[in-house]
């Protein structure tokens, strides 16, 4: 009965929502839907990097770059090579998986700072990239033109729901799953899972390929949204705002991350319409976060049982 | 949630033994706050819907107004603003209300405060931009929301041409025009026969050398040497060190701090007394030129404006603009004086019915002004703008630096003197040059 | 032959700047296992300073002094009253860096607006030297002089002083050096706001030559990184040689493969860091 009880609280909430997010858009204006379309995007690339770093506790910095190549993938097989719409999606998603599962093997012995400066020095080097390698990517120009392929926003936005729903629902099954036990094991303490035998760099080399698959995801779905790609995308901005997003929401809950990146997105769009100011404030919340809240805020729930 | 927390659901609270679909009490924290987010979307959603209607006539205007360009975007706003300013902020008889947003000079972010200005504030007509690449970037956008666009600036050669906006009106320039004149220039006046060309590694650089080069090597030059600078550079010695010492001109593309510093830089590993400097029109321009010291004289520039142009219509621009911003316009000042000049000159045709958004796309089209700061200007065929190439040089007169017009090449257009037709035919000009089939 | 001597002169500039940025960075990091995010931001507030100063009383010695003084003061204020906070937890450490970033930007933005700038020349050092048709700026020169005597007062005050070894005892072991009686808190402030002032410092001297502008908090900071992470993080000498290194390589990368230049910086610190992540020199 308990069990029943439990996973009634647990389906109504998240079902509530989906209810919610699906049937909104005849009430708003093309913006919100927008916006919506947009925090759903970023929630989905965040709540990947909370599989890296929240449930494995692994940060990264470099997070954003699997994001960009998947977007960049698609900006030139649809613009150089004129591809139909399902092989650029696919091999956005096939790249970006590839990408990190060939980065993973550089970066899964180390841990801690470590960890953080390879990314982030793995995320230069594909920035670097993007910048430098004109011929592929057009440089500072980014590549424009990516065909449309929905009829409106609207139409967008359902589907970014859809895979939205798709891809919390696949995180939520990894992490409540042995493998995904084994994860929090190894963010608790590595030794220990040592000791039990486990072999812990396969547990993060395998968990940051998935991460880097959700990214990559997301990235595709950015590309079609803005049909525009640039360095931006994978910058060490992008990846410090992923970050930030994690860790502002509460790292090691996917609903903490998709409300920072909900967060996020508000604060650079809503806000930036108010006041010039939207960076002193998000620099601001975030040094009040960690001050207050140093496990983010959806974590703000478990306040007794703080964790090192 | 991860493990089973606590027990205190378990025990005391007689209310949740019991099964149930929904969570006990409507007024507990996650359900207010879900209620709450609801509330607040949908409230939203109306007032923005309601606020979309409105008398004025709302303009939006994107630019660079932080980072490395803020000194163009800032120009572009200038003169924007000294127009609407001298109209008492009135066309057609309704007030015009401006909505201003930075881009940071990134186009990803440009294309973000686009989507704002048409989707939220739900502005009539669309001007501004400032970067090639931001340019390329909105073009698909604006297209698809079938909103005018004004770009005063952007000088990507491809909007009018190859891959041509229908909604965007270019009032400007194109990066390669005034270079199609500056080539044949250099050969013959400048008799020069080997140069150098160092530029930023952005449509801008390529396409502005890539025109320089067609006329250039037509008349039998050469370019000697192709260096690209990343659009971040700050420290030019790696590249300057890279210039062969027996070109006969070192031709430079820059624009803001890049200007400001590859100047210095130029003079101060000696290139300045033995090799001179030739480029195009922003490299000298009035918005870095007055922070610039001896370094900048002498400098041969090509633009389709300078603020020392001895035409009545210009002095007076330049003395109100002086008046109001306490320095000197440049040419970005100019292109949105003239930008907002020639769409309140659309409105007006157009009755001040702005809500006809392919009718005032056709009164913009229609445009002619001849008493212009830089001069007459009309668009052609493809909607890019014919008007004057001014072959400038610095000098120092009164104390001040200024970009002296040398010489005057009058209705020159975006192709030049070639067929269009034919000049279509090939590519754009890119980083790697492609020669035309020789004529 | 030109070519080649102007192009390690000017590796050598940059390396210069790099040290100078690096040092600091490398030391916080060595005490404190923190990965300051707002290092870059201490370097552009000191040359934001400075330029205040500098147009105020027209003297480069004062302007430095003040942006040295003003900007360590900050990073002082900064480590004893949020990151003592979480003394053994690095990671929030690094967010809380990560945070200030953010209102150092907007806060510059705020109070110099967008405008870039160039500090002016020291009236002394303007002008080039020319030898045998290779002609370089003496104001490089300058400052690569300048950074080699900090490298110095730095080694010194590492090796030959009282505090310098206490510094080394707590880089080694902050457990261990805490309980001989060295105050690590007093250290690591002191530490923290050395590093901003040599971040502060190096901003100032590449003031005439890069300038100040928005955003350029961001654009040296994965410099400053490569160099700590391919010297090693904590060590000095790693800083010395990763500047020289990275110096280089970014100079004739640019000339040489201008393509790959970006990626030429930072493939060497991936390769490193694979298969030595603790960098060529790093103790920690």
């Amino acid at each position: 009965m308990a069990e029943f009880r439990q996973i009634g609280w647990k389906a109504s909430v998240p079902t509530l929502v989906i209810v919610l997010l699906a049937a909104v858009p005849p009430f708003l204006s093309s913006y919100w839907v927008g916006l919506l379309t947009q925090i759903m995007i970023f929630a989905i690339l965040a709540m990947s990097l909370d599989i890296l770093l929240g449930y494995t506790g692994l940060p990264s910095l470099g997070h954003a770059g699997f994001f960009g190549v998947a977007a960049y993938t698609v900006a030139v097989l649809a613009t150089a090579y004129h591809a139909g719409f399902w092989t650029c999606v696919v091999s956005g998603i096939i790249i970006g998986t590839l990408l990190s599962a060939a980065f993973g093997l550089l970066v899964s012995h180390v841990r801690d700072v470590y960890f953080l400066m390879i990314t982030l020095a793995l995320g230069m080097v594909l920035w670097g990239l993007s910048n430098r390698w004109i011929t592929v990517t057009g440089g500072d120009n980014g590549i424009s033109g990516i065909p449309r392929v929905m009829t409106g926003p609207i139409t967008f936005y359902e589907v970014t729901l859809l895979i939205f729903i798709g891809c919390t629902a696949l995180m939520m099954l990894f992490i409540s799953s042995p493998f995904g036990f084994t994860l929090k094991g190894i963010r608790e303490s590595e030794s220990r899972m040592k000791s039990l035998g486990v072999n812990t760099w396969l547990h993060c080399y395998l968990s940051y390929v998935i991460a880097g698959a959700f990214a990559s995801v997301a990235g595709v779905l950015w590309a079609y949204y803005n049909a525009f790609v640039g360095p931006t995308y994978l910058d060490l901005t992008a990846s410090s705002e992923v970050f930030l997003m994690v860790t502002l929401g509460g790292p090691g809950t996917l609903v903490g991350p998709a409300l920072g990146a909900g967060a996020i997105v508000l604060l650079k769009n809503v806000i930036s319409a108010y006041t010039q100011r939207w960076l002193m404030i998000l620099g601001a919340i975030y040094i009040m976060t960690i001050l207050g809240a140093p496990q983010g805020l959806w974590n703000l729930r478990w306040r007794s049982r703080s964790r090192a | 949630m991860p493990v089973k927390l606590s027990t205190t659901k378990d025990t005391g609270d007689t209310k949740v033994k019991t099964y149930r679909i929904f969570p006990p009490c409507p007024l507990c924290p996650l359900w207010r706050s879900v209620v709450v987010v609801f509330v607040a979307l949908l409230a939203a959603g109306v007032v923005v819907g309601q606020s979309a209607a409105s008398v004025p006539i709302k303009v939006g205007f994107i630019a660079p107004l932080s980072g490395p360009y803020v000194q163009n975007g800032r120009d572009i706003l200038n003169g924007f603003l000294l127009y609407l300013e001298e109209i008492g902020y009135r066309a057609g008889g309704r007030q015009i209300d401006v909505v201003v947003e930075d881009d940071e000079a990134i186009p990803a972010v440009g294309l973000t405060k686009a989507r704002k200005l048409v989707e939220r504030d739900k502005v009539h007509l669309m001007a501004g931009a400032l970067l090639a690449s931001s340019g390329y970037a909105l073009a698909p956008y604006i297209d698809s929301m079938h909103i005018p666009m004004v770009f005063p600036v952007v000088s990507s050669d491809d909007l009018t041409q190859r891959r041509r906006s229908k909604w965007i009106v270019r009032t400007g320039w194109t990066s390669s025009q005034p270079n199609h004149v500056f080539g044949e220039y250099a050969a013959r006046t400048l008799k020069l026969k080997k140069v150098a060309t160092i530029g930023l590694d952005y449509a801008f650089g390529w396409e502005s050398v890539g025109g320089f080069q067609r006329t250039f090597e037509a008349e039998g030059g050469k370019i000697a040497q192709k260096i690209w600078c990343p659009l971040s550079v700050h420290d030019f010695a790696p590249y300057l060190a890279q210039i062969s010492r027996d070109v006969d001109a070192v031709y430079a593309l820059f624009l803001g701090r890049a200007a400001l510093q590859f100047m210095r830089q130029y003079q101060e590993y000696g290139l300045k007394d033995r090799v001179p400097l030739i480029g195009s029109g922003s490299t000298t321009d009035e918005h870095v030129l007055p922070s610039m010291g001896n370094e900048a004289l002498g400098v041969i520039t090509a633009l389709h404006y300078s603020a020392a142009l001895a035409t009545p219509s210009n002095k007076s621009f330049v003395a109100a603009y002086r008046a109001r911003y306490n320095k000197v316009p440049s040419y970005y000042s100019e292109s949105m004086y003239t930008g907002a000049k020639w769409f309140v000159s659309a409105i007006e045709a157009r009755g001040g019915n702005v809500e006809d958004s392919a009718a005032l796309l056709d009164a913009l089209r229609k445009v002619k002004l001849a008493d212009l700061p830089r001069g007459p200007v009309e668009l052609d065929d493809y909607g890019s703008p014919v008007e004057n190439v001014y072959i400038r040089k610095v000098e120092r007169v009164n104390g001040e630096l200024q970009n002296t017009v040398i010489e005057t090449f009058p209705k020159v257009s975006q192709f030049w003197k070639y067929n269009p037709a034919d000049y279509l035919k090939q590519p754009l000009y890119s980083r790697r040059y492609i020669p035309p089939p020789t004529e | 032959m030109i070519y080649i001597i102007t192009q390690t002169l000017n590796g050598l500039f940059s390396a210069a700047l790099l040290f100078l940025i690096a040092s600091g960075l490398t030391l916080v990091f060595g005490v404190m296992r923190i990965v300051n995010i707002a290092h870059g931001s201490f370097y552009m507030l000191g040359v934001y300073v400075a330029y205040t100063i500098v147009a105020r009383t027209h003297s480069l010695f004062l302007g430095t002094l003040a942006a040295v003084s003003a900007v360590a003061a900050a990073g002082f204020v900064v480590e004893r009253l949020f990151l003592r906070r979480f003394a053994s937890q690095p990671l929030a450490q690094m967010m809380m860096t990560m945070g200030f970033a953010l209102l150092f930007r907007d806060a510059a933005f705020m109070i110099w607006g967008g405008d870039p700038f160039t500090l002016p020349y020291p009236s002394a050092l303007r002008g080039s030297i020319e030898a045998n048709d290779i002609v370089f700026p003496m104001y490089r020169l300058f400052v690569v002089f300048v950074a080699a005597v900090v490298g110095v007062v730095l080694w010194a005050l590492n090796e030959k002083t009282l505090i310098g070894a206490k510094l080394r005892a707590a880089v080694d072991d902050a457990e261990m050096a805490a309980g001989t009686g060295i105050n690590v808190a007093l250290l690591s402030g002191l530490v923290f706001a050395a590093g901003a002032g040599l971040a502060a410092f190096g901003g100032v001297m590449g003031g005439p030559i890069l300038g100040g502008y928005p955003g350029m908090d961001l654009d040296l900071l994965p410099l400053a990184f490569v160099v700590v992470i391919i010297g090693g993080m904590g060590s000095l000498k790693g800083a010395l040689v990763g500047s020289i290194v990275v110096g280089l390589i970014d100079n004739f990368g640019k000339a040489l493969v201008p393509e790959l230049s970006y990626f030429t910086l930072f493939a060497p610190m991936v390769i490193v860091l694979a298969i030595k992540p603790t960098g060529l020199y790093g103790r920690v």
